[in-house]
C-alpha cells in the first residue's frame, strides 16, 4: 500500500519533471529559430505572428474588460467595507489601484486567457498530431517548432502584458465607479489619485509577471499538443489538461512572483 | 528461398533503371524494447515504382518514417539519393528535403489552409518565387490530379479521393526526385483507388520519379509496381518483380497473396510476460 503510493507520487514528479524538461526544450529552440532560424532558411513569418497576436489578444479585449470591470468593482466593496473599520474609506483608492496593478491584472488576465488560448493552441496542435500534419510539416521540411511554436509563444508574451494594461484601467475604473458615492470626490480625481498613489515598480512588477504567464500559457499549450496520443479522444484529454495545468502554473508562479518581488 | 537468395533477386532485371536511389543496410529499429525492423537491407533505383507490402504489424509503416527521417534507427544505414541521412547536418537534410515528396495516408492537408495554399506551402517555404508564380505553379499541379478550380476549397469540403490527389499535388510541387506515398487506396472505393493508380503511374512517366509505395492492396500492388519488397515480423521476406512475388513459394508471401489468416499459435505463458515486459519493461 505504501509502496503503491510512493510509485504513484514518484510517478507524477518524473511526469512533471519530464513536462518541465520537455517545455524547456521547446522554449530553446524557439530562441533558436528566433534568432537564428533566418540565417538557417527557417524564417519566423511576421504575418504569423501578426495572425496570433489577433487571436490570444486582440479577440480577448472585450471579455478581459468586463471581467476586470467586475473584479474591480468587487475590490472596491470589500476594500470599502474592510476600511470603514477604521474609517479610513479614502485609502480605497490606494488599496485598489496597488491591489490591480500588482496583482489581479496580470492574475485575472493570466487565467483568462490560459482559458481561451492554451486550450485552442492544445486541440490545433493535437489535431495535426493526429492527422500527420505535423509529420508532413517535417518532410516538407519546415521545423514545427518554428512553424508552431514561435508563433503563439511571441504573441502571448507581448499580447498578455498589453491585455493587462487594459484590464489594469478597466478595473481601477470598475474601482471607481463603485467607491465615487462613497468618497465624494469626482471621477477625474479619482483616476488622479490612482496614478499619484502608485509607483512604476508596481505596475512593472506586474506586466513582468504577465509576460511570464504569456510564456507559461503557450508552452503548456504547445507541449500538451504534442504530446497527443490516441486519436479524437487524446485531443479533448490534451485540451483539458492545458488549461488545468497553465492555470495551476500560473497561480503558483504568480504566487512564487509576488513573494520574492516583495521581500 | 532463404534472404540471400531473396536479395539476389533485386540484383536481377536492375539494368533497365538507373543509380540507386535509395540503398539500406542493415536497418534495426526498436520500439521500448521489442524490436520492430531487423536487419532491412533494400536498394531501389532510379525511375523504379517501389511496393512495400506486409500485413499489419509487418513493420512497413516503421520502415516507411525510417526513410522519411522522422525516426532514428537503433542500427544501419540509409542512403537517399546518395546521402546517409542519419549522418548528414540538419542543413544538408533540409535541402534533401526539397527532393522528395511525401503523400500521407490520410493525405495531412493542413485543415486551416485551402488546398492552394497547401500545395503552395514547398514553395512558399523553399523558393523566393513571388506570389504569383507560385500560384500559377500549384495551380498547374492541381490540374495533372485533376483538380483545377478546387484551389480556393478547404480541405475539410474535399471527398477522401479528391484529399488523396491534393495531397498527391502537394507533394509533387518541387518536382521532387523520389516520392513516397503511405496507402494511397486506404479507404477508397475501388473505382477511385483505380483512378490514383493510374496517376501514379502517369506522374511517373510524366515527370520521371522514383516511387516507394506503401500498400496492403494486392491489386493495387500489382498493377503499379516494377518491383515488390515483402515484409514480414521486421524482416525482408522477398523482394521482386510483380510475377516473382506472385509465384514465390514461400508460404507466408502466398498467405499474404491469398488473405490465408496465419496460424497464430499463441503461447500464453510468452503473451503474457511480453505483455507485463511492455509494461513495465
Amino acid at each position: 500500500m505504501l509502496e503503491k503510493s510512493a510509485n504513484a507520487i514518484g510517478g507524477v514528479i518524473l511526469k512533471a519533471i519530464e513536462g518541465m524538461g520537455y517545455a524547456g526544450a521547446l522554449l530553446v529552440e524557439s530562441l533558436y529559430y528566433m534568432v537564428l532560424g533566418r540565417r538557417r532558411g527557417q524564417p519566423v513569418k511576421a504575418a504569423s505572428i501578426a495572425y496570433q497576436m489577433m487571436e490570444v489578444g486582440v479577440r480577448a479585449i472585450p471579455i478581459v474588460t468586463v471581467l476586470s470591470f467586475a473584479v474591480g468593482v468587487s475590490l472596491a466593496i470589500q476594500s470599502i467595507y474592510a476600511l470603514k473599520n477604521f474609517g479610513a474609506e479614502s485609502q480605497v483608492i490606494l488599496a485598489i489601484a496597488i491591489g490591480v496593478t500588482r496583482e489581479f491584472g496580470p492574475l485575472i488576465t493570466g487565467i483568462l486567457v490560459a482559458g481561451r488560448s492554451a486550450s485552442a493552441l492544445a486541440a490545433r496542435i493535437g489535431s495535426m498530431v493526429v492527422s500527420q500534419e505535423v509529420d508532413a510539416l517535417r518532410v516538407i521540411g519546415v521545423s514545427p517548432v518554428r512553424y508552431l511554436v514561435v508563433p503563439p509563444l511571441v504573441a502571448l508574451v507581448i499580447m498578455v502584458p498589453s491585455l493587462t494594461i487594459i484590464s489594469d484601467f478597466a478595473a481601477i475604473f470598475g474601482g471607481a465607479i463603485y467607491s465615487l458615492p462613497n468618497l465624494d470626490v469626482g471621477m477625474w480625481a479619482y483616476l488622479m489619485a490612482s496614478v499619484d498613489s502608485l509607483q512604476t515598480s508596481d505596475v512593472t512588477q506586474g506586466l513582468w509577471k504577465a509576460m511570464t504567464f504569456g510564456a507559461i500559457i503557450a508552452l503548456v499549450g504547445v507541449s500538451s499538443g504534442f504530446s497527443v496520443k490516441g486519436g479524437a479522444e487524446g485531443v479533448g484529454r490534451a485540451t483539458t489538461q492545458a488549461v488545468v495545468l497553465a492555470i495551476s502554473c500560473i497561480v503558483i508562479t504568480n504566487m512564487v512572483f509576488t513573494f520574492f518581488l516583495n521581500r | 528461398m532463404s534472404r540471400a537468395a531473396a536479395q539476389d533477386t533485386t540484383a536481377a532485371g536492375t539494368e533497365t533503371f538507373g543509380e540507386p536511389v535509395i540503398d539500406v543496410q542493415g536497418l534495426v529499429t526498436h520500439y521500448g524494447t521489442r524490436k520492430i525492423l531487423d536487419g532491412v537491407d533494400m536498394t531501389m533505383r532510379a525511375g523504379e515504382i517501389r511496393v512495400i507490402m506486409g500485413g499489419s504489424g509487418s513493420g512497413k509503416s516503421t520502415f516507411l518514417w525510417h526513410l522519411l527521417g522522422l525516426y532514428r534507427p537503433t542500427a544501419g544505414r540509409i542512403r537517399l539519393l546518395g546521402k546517409d541521412i542519419n549522418t548528414i547536418t540538419p542543413q544538408q537534410f533540409q535541402e534533401l528535403r526539397k527532393e522528395i515528396g511525401v503523400s500521407f495516408q490520410g493525405g495531412a492537408l493542413f485543415t486551416s489552409m485551402t488546398v492552394g495554399e497547401n500545395v503552395a506551402m514547398p514553395l512558399r517555404e523553399h523558393t523566393d518565387l513571388d506570389e504569383n508564380t507560385i500560384r500559377i505553379m500549384s495551380r498547374l499541379k492541381l490540374e495533372v490530379v485533376n483538380l483545377g478550380g478546387f484551389q480556393d476549397l478547404m480541405p475539410s469540403q474535399l471527398s477522401g479521393g479528391m484529399i488523396k490527389r491534393a495531397a498527391l499535388a502537394r507533394a509533387v510541387v518541387m518536382d521532387p526526385k523520389l516520392l513516397f506515398f503511405d496507402e494511397p487506396s486506404a479507404g477508397l472505393d475501388p473505382v477511385v483507388a483505380a483512378e490514383l493508380d493510374e496517376l501514379i503511374l502517369r506522374l511517373r512517366d510524366a515527370m520521371r520519379m522514383s516511387m516507394v509505395v506503401v500498400t496492403h492492396e494486392l491489386d493495387s500492388a500489382f498493377k503499379i509496381a516494377d518491383k515488390i519488397t515483402v515484409l514480414d515480423q521486421g524482416k525482408v521476406l522477398l523482394t521482386g518483380t510483380v510475377d516473382e512475388v506472385r509465384n514465390s513459394g514461400l508460404e507466408r508471401v502466398q498467405d499474404l497473396l491469398n488473405r490465408r489468416p496465419r496460424d497464430v499459435q499463441v503461447d500464453a505463458e510468452e503473451y503474457l510476460r511480453r505483455l507485463t515486459e511492455e509494461q513495465y519493461g
